[in-house]
C-alpha cells in the first residue's frame, strides 16, 4: 500500500512540475508528460519500477477518451462522416501497411513485414485528440478529417488483434493464450461465438438507447453526486469488460456507448464526470511512455533508431498530403491533417506486445521498431509547434472580412435554467433560429421537457466542468434564468472568473437579485415578471377603454423607464433613506411623463397630432 | 466646418451592401454624425427631447435610407410626425431648424430611366419628393437635391458599390467644408448626378 502510494505521488508530482511548464512554453501537456515519465524512469532519476504494469492499467484512458468521443458524436453525424472515416481512413491504413511493408521485405519476411507494416500504419490517438482538444481544433474540419483517421484506425485495430497472430512463422515463446475473466468464448463453436458477439453489440446498443435514460434519472434524483459518477464510471467499464470477454476492442464498445449516449440528457454530465479521470489515466498513459523509453538501446543504435522515426514519420506524412489531394480536403486544412497523424500510435506497442507472444515478430526486430514509434511520439507536439511557427509566417489570403451583425450561424449560447423564465427564452430563441445548449438541473423537469422536443441536458450549471463540456469555452453568450437568486449569482461569479468572454444576459428574481447581479457587472438584467405584469396592465388599460396604440405606447414609455430608474436607484442601494425617497421621487416623475403622453393637449407627443399639425 | 448629422433609417441593415457601404465611408470622420434610427429606437419610441438636440447640435441634416414606396421607411415618418413640433420646428417661434440645410440620400429599387412621365413609375424623383420639399421648406430649412443610388434590385457589383460610397463621402465632406455650389446643386435633379458642377473644389 505504501508503495503504491509512493508511486502514485510520484507519478502525480511529476506531472505537477512538468506539464505547467510544457503548457506555459506553449508545447502543449502531452510533451509534458513524456518528459516528465523520462525524468522518472530508469533513465532518469529511476524513481518508479514495475512501469509496464502502470502503462497496461492507464492505457484505459484510450478507452475513456473513445467514450466521450463517442458521447460528442450523434448518430446523425457519424453516419455523415461515413465518406471520409471510410475513405480517407481506409486509405490511409492500407496505402500506409502497403509501402512499410514493401519496405519491410527487404529486411524481413513477408509475414513480419506485414505484422510491422499494419502496426505501423496506426497513429496515436490518446495524444493526437488530446493535443486537438487543448488546441481548440475538434470542430475544424481539419479536425474532423484527422479524428476520422483515428477512428478509422481505432476500429482497423480490432481485426488486426485478430488477424496477426495468424501471421506467426517463430516458435511460440511464452503464453499466447488469453484468458477470459469469466468463461473463454473461444472454447465455443464459431457461430456461438459469432452469436455472442453480434448479441453483446445489441446489449450496448439497447441499454444505451433505452435502459440508461431510466436509470441515470433515477440515479440523478438521488442527487448524491459521487453515485453518479459510479455509475457513469460503471457504464464505461462494464462495456469494456463485456467487449473483452467477447474478443471485441473495448475501446470500440466504449466508442459506441458513447454514441448512443450523444442523445440522451446525460450527455455534458456525463462527459464532465468522466474527463477528470480520463485526463488523470492517460496523463499517467503519456508518462510510463515517457518512462518506458529504451534510452540504452537508443544510444546503441542511435542512428538507425532516428532514421527509422523520421523515416516512419516522412512516409506517415507524404502518403497523407497525397490523400489530401486525392479526397479533395480543403487546402488550408491539408498541412495540419497531413502532420497530426504522421506518428506511430500507442496502439503499436499493445500490437507489437501480441506479435511478440504468438511469435509472429522476434524480439530483436521490435525493440528498435518500438522505440522509434516512442520517439515519433514523442516528437509528435513539437511537429505541432514547429507547424503554428510555419502557420503564423504564412500570409493571409483573404483580406478581412467586414463582420457580419446577423444570421450568423453557429452562434453558441448556453442557457442555463429552463424553468418558468428559461422556457420562453428558449423557444423565442429557438424561433429566431438560435439553438442553446440548455441546461437545467432537475431531471424530471429535463424528462418532460424532452419529451417535448427541447434538447435539454441534465445538470448543474454552476458546477465549472459542466459548463466547460456544454461548451463555455467556445460560447458567445450566457442566459442566466435558473430561477434561484444564489445558484444565478454563483454561476455568474463562475463564468466571469473562468470564461471572461462571455456575455452574460440575465433574468433576476426580484429587484435585489437585479442590483447583485449589476454589482457583478452584468447590466443586461431583467425582472423575470415584469414583462409579463406590463402585459396585463396594458390589457387592463384596454379593458377600461384605453385606445390600444395609446396603452401600448404608455406601456412602451413605463418600460423605458423604468429601466433608466432602475439604474439610478442601483446607485443608491445601501442608503435606506435616499433609496426610499428617491423611489417616490421617481415615480412621482414617471407619472408626471405618463400623463404627459395621456392629456389630450398638453402631451409632447401629442403636440405631433393635434390641430397645429400641418394638414391634420 | 460644418456640423453633419447623418440620420441612418434602415430597418434590415444587414441585408443591404450599398447602405452599409455608404454608411462607413462616411462614419467616423470629424463632425459627422450618424445616428441609427431603427438600432436606437426598435419599438419606435423615439426620443423626442434628444433627437431635437441633436437637430439643435448639427447644421446639416441628412436623412440615408432606402426609397421605400416612392418615399422613406416608416420610422422616419414616425420621425417627423413627433420631432417636427409646432413651436420648435414650425410655426411663428418654430424657428429651431430655421438656414439648416437638408439632404437625403436613399437607394432605388428601379433604374434611372423608370423615374419620368412615360417610364414605369410615372413620376421624376423630384416629384416624389413632393410632400418632403414642403415639409422642409415649412420648417424653414433649405432643401438640397437627394443623393440618389438607383438600380439596386438587381444587387449592384462591388465596384459600383464603392463607387457610390466613394461619391457619397465627397458630397459628406463637401458640405461640411462648404465646398458645394449651393445654387447650382439646387438646380439639379440629384446632387450626386453631376457633381463636379456641384463640388466648388475637388476635396
Amino acid at each position: 500500500m505504501d508503495g503504491f502510494l509512493l508511486q502514485l505521488f510520484i507519478f502525480l508530482a511529476a506531472a505537477g512540475v512538468a506539464v505547467p511548464i510544457a503548457k506555459k512554453l506553449g508545447l502543449g501537456s502531452v510533451l509534458g508528460y513524456l518528459v516528465a515519465g523520462v525524468a522518472i524512469g530508469p533513465f532518469g532519476l529511476s524513481l518508479v519500477n514495475n512501469i509496464e504494469s502502470i502503462m497496461h492499467f492507464t492505457e484505459f484512458g484510450v478507452v475513456m477518451m473513445l467514450f466521450l468521443v463517442g458521447l460528442e458524436l450523434r448518430p446523425s453525424l457519424l453516419w455523415k462522416m461515413r465518406v471520409p472515416i471510410l475513405g480517407v481512413g481506409g486509405t490511409q491504413v492500407v496505402l500506409t501497411t502497403a509501402i512499410i511493408c514493401l519496405v519491410g521485405l527487404y529486411f524481413l519476411p513477408w509475414q513480419q513485414a506485414l505484422a510491422v507494416g499494419l502496426t505501423l500504419s496506426l497513429s496515436s490517438t490518446a495524444i493526437v485528440l488530446q493535443t486537438l482538444k487543448e488546441r481548440g481544433q475538434m470542430d475544424t474540419s481539419a479536425g474532423r478529417s484527422i479524428f476520422s483517421v483515428l477512428l478509422f484506425q481505432d476500429l482497423a485495430v480490432i481485426p488486426m488483434l485478430a488477424g496477426i497472430p495468424l501471421l506467426a512463422t517463430l516458435s511460440m515463446s511464452g503464453d499466447a493464450h488469453t484468458s477470459a475473466a469469466l468463461f473463454d468464448i473461444n472454447s465455443l463453436p464459431a457461430y456461438q461465438q459469432a452469436l455472442i458477439t453480434v448479441a453483446a453489440i445489441g446489449l450496448v446498443l439497447v441499454v444505451g438507447k433505452y435502459a440508461s435514460g431510466p436509470m441515470f434519472r433515477s440515479i440523478a434524483a438521488a442527487k448524491v453526486r459521487e453515485v453518479f459518477v459510479a455509475s457513469a464510471l460503471g457504464l464505461v467499464i462494464g462495456t469494456s469488460v463485456l467487449m473483452l470477454l467477447v474478443g471485441l476492442s473495448p475501446a470500440l464498445g466504449a466508442f459506441l456507448a458513447g454514441v448512443t449516449l450523444s442523445d440522451s440528457e446525460f450527455r455534458h454530465q456525463l462527459e464532465s464526470d468522466i474527463d477528470p479521470i480520463k485526463g488523470l489515466l492517460l496523463g499517467i498513459f503519456f508518462i510510463s511512455s515517457g518512462a518506458l523509453l529504451n534510452f540504452a538501446l537508443i544510444g546503441e543504435k542511435f542512428a538507425v533508431i532516428v532514421s527509422m522515426a523520421l523515416g516512419l514519420m516522412t512516409v506517415k506524412w507524404l502518403i497523407l498530403v497525397l490523400i489530401g489531394r486525392v479526397f479533395k480536403i480543403h487546402k488550408d486544412d491539408r498541412p495540419l491533417f497531413a502532420v497530426s497523424i504522421a506518428q506511430g500510435g500507442e496502439f503499436a506497442f499493445v500490437l507489437f506486445q501480441m506479435a511478440r507472444s504468438n511469435g509472429v515478430l522476434p524480439a530483436d526486430v521490435i525493440e528498435p521498431i518500438l522505440s522509434a514509434v516512442a520517439i515519433s511520439m514523442f516528437l509528435t507536439p513539437i511537429v505541432f509547434v514547429l507547424y503554428d511557427k510555419w502557420e503564423s509566417k504564412k500570409p493571409t489570403e483573404s483580406p478581412e472580412q467586414e463582420p457580419d451583425f446577423v444570421d450568423k450561424k453557429g452562434h453558441r449560447v448556453i442557457l442555463a435554467g429552463f424553468g418558468r423564465s428559461g422556457t420562453d427564452v428558449g423557444r423565442f430563441l429557438q424561433s429566431a433560429g438560435i439553438t442553446p445548449v440548455i441546461l437545467d438541473h432537475d431531471a424530471h423537469n429535463v424528462s418532460i421537457l424532452r419529451k417535448f422536443g427541447f434538447e435539454v441536458y441534465f445538470g448543474d450549471a454552476t458546477r465549472l466542468d459542466l459548463l466547460e463540456s456544454a461548451g463555455a469555452h467556445d460560447a458567445e453568450l450566457l442566459i442566466v434564468t435558473t430561477g434561484d437568486p444564489e445558484s444565478s449569482l454563483h454561476l455568474i461569479e463562475i463564468a466571469h472568473k473562468h470564461f471572461p468572454h462571455l456575455k452574460i444576459v440575465a433574468s433576476a428574481q426580484n429587484r435585489r437579485t437585479m442590483y447583485e447581479m449589476m454589482d457583478l457587472g452584468v447590466t443586461n438584467v431583467f425582472r423575470e415578471t415584469f414583462g409579463g405584469a406590463l402585459e396585463v396592465g396594458k390589457a387592463a388599460l384596454k379593458e377600461l377603454g384605453m385606445e390600444p396604440y395609446r396603452a401600448h405606447r404608455l406601456a412602451l414609455i413605463f418600460q423605458k423607464k423604468d429601466r433608466e430608474i432602475a439604474f439610478e436607484m442601483y446607485k443608491l442601494r445601501g442608503e435606506e433613506n435616499s433609496y426610499i425617497s428617491s423611489f417616490h421621487e421617481h415615480h412621482a416623475n414617471l407619472e408626471k411623463i405618463m400623463e404627459l403622453d395621456i392629456a389630450d393637449d398638453r402631451g409632447e407627443i401629442d403636440k405631433a397630432w393635434t390641430s397645429k399639425s400641418p394638414e391634420s | 466646418m460644418k456640423k453633419v448629422l447623418i440620420q441612418f433609417a434602415h430597418p434590415a441593415r444587414s441585408k443591404s451592401s450599398i447602405n452599409n457601404a455608404m454608411r462607413r465611408a462616411v462614419e467616423g470622420l470629424d463632425n459627422v454624425t450618424v445616428n441609427d434610427l431603427y438600432a436606437m429606437y426598435p419599438e419606435f419610441l423615439i426620443d423626442i427631447e434628444r433627437e431635437q438636440a441633436l437637430c439643435e447640435q448639427h447644421d446639416i441634416i441628412v436623412f440615408q435610407h432606402p426609397f421605400y414606396w416612392y418615399s422613406t421607411p416608416a420610422i422616419m415618418k414616425e420621425w417627423q410626425d413627433l420631432v417636427l413640433q409646432h413651436g420648435w420646428a414650425f410655426g411663428s417661434k418654430g424657428n429651431a431648424l430655421r438656414d439648416k440645410l437638408y439632404l437625403q440620400a436613399f437607394t432605388a429599387g428601379g433604374d434611372a430611366d423608370t423615374f419620368q412621365e412615360h417610364g414605369k413609375n410615372f413620376f421624376t424623383i423630384r416629384e416624389f419628393m413632393a410632400p418632403l420639399i414642403a415639409t422642409v421648406s415649412l420648417c424653414k430649412m433649405q432643401w438640397l437635391p437627394p443623393f440618389v443610388v438607383t438600380g439596386v434590385h438587381r444587387g449592384l457589383p462591388q465596384d459600383k458599390v464603392q463607387y457610390y460610397a466613394e461619391q457619397y463621402r465627397k458630397v459628406i465632406l463637401a458640405l461640411r467644408d462648404k465646398h458645394v455650389d449651393l445654387n447650382a446643386a439646387s438646380q439639379a435633379e440629384s446632387i450626386n448626378a453631376n457633381i463636379d458642377s456641384v463640388l466648388l473644389e475637388v476635396v
